[in-house]
């Protein structure tokens, strides 16, 4: 441990990579977007050395550069996709409910111990999974608001989109996740329970 | 359509609407009106109590890992390439 105020840009790549690396991939989704918000994380913060007032942990300071760089892609991307198409109608599927809006087919028993469940290391990876198969807007949004833990306010401004609009898709996002989660794990549990 | 008021004002509340809202209260607080409907839908819907348990459990799950991420090397199988970490290396080196 080295004074804090001691920076060595040269150790950074093998000290903090791989952190900031899987910090992104969690969020991103994307190696390469990954890879590039590192390099440009330690960019910045090569340029605002003097900035780094060591009150902090070196990590903490990198982290948070990382976080402001994330936020910067999801706002390019919400811009991409709001130029493009929309996200299809309803894709939480009006198939989940009937006409009067009755469950056709309920979420099934999770079991007595549904902690169990996701206690498998492999969580995240599924998540991340699941995530992938959602619309951009979608997953972002997830993202934003139980990865990174943004209030719904902030997450708007990164989004560019209305409260009410955001209250939408993170229902549907929540909705297809669910589903998602649920269909792995039944699929691994049978496949191990034969 | 979908809505039914009954006797007393009370909305009466489908599990279409249930689940929009019970997702809704995980970001902001609900109206008391509507924090009473969908209390009262929950103790008769089996299958809405369920989804609301169930996203309630995604949440806190989601929420410990990416805690405890920083601390233990849990996915330690994702790394920087070596690629990637030689041309960031290089980019370090003359910015």
């Amino acid at each position: 441990m080295g004074k804090p105020e001691q920076i060595d840009p040269a150790d950074w790549v093998d000290r903090y990579g791989d952190y900031l690396f899987r910090y992104a991939m969690l969020r991103l989704r994307d190696r390469s977007a990954a890879e590039d918000l590192v390099q440009e994380t330690f960019l910045a913060a090569l340029r605002d050395r003097g900035a780094f007032s060591g009150k902090s942990a070196e990590a903490t300071w990198l982290v948070g550069i990382l976080k402001h760089k994330i936020a910067d892609h999801f706002r390019r991307q919400s811009r991409e996709v709001s130029l493009g198409e929309d996200d299809p109608p309803d894709p939480a599927g009006e198939s989940v409910f009937d006409a009067s809006g009755h469950w056709t087919a309920g979420p099934a028993d999770w079991g007595a111990n549904p902690e169990d469940l996701f206690r498998q290391k492999e969580f995240l990876d599924q998540l991340a999974e699941c995530l992938s198969d959602l619309s951009p807007n979608h997953a972002n949004a997830f993202t934003l608001r139980e990865i990174e833990g943004l209030g719904t306010g902030e997450i708007c401004k990164v989004l560019d989109v209305r409260e009410t609009n955001l209250w939408v898709i993170l229902h549907r996002a929540r909705m297809l996740l669910r589903r998602c989660l649920e269909a792995r794990w039944f699929a691994k549990r049978t496949g191990k329970g034969s | 359509m979908v809505r039914k008021t009954n006797r007393k004002g009370v909305m009466m509340l489908s599990c279409r609407d249930v689940t929009q809202l019970i997702s809704r209260s995980m970001d902001t607080s609900l109206p008391l009106g509507k924090r009473v409907g969908v209390r009262i839908h929950l103790l008769i819907c089996r299958f809405c109590a369920r989804y609301e348990k169930q996203l309630l459990l995604i949440r806190e799950t989601v929420r410990s890992l990416v805690a405890a991420e920083g601390t233990s090397g849990e996915r330690s199988t994702e790394a920087l390439s070596e690629e990637a970490r030689e041309r960031i290396r290089k980019a370090l080196r003359s910015p």
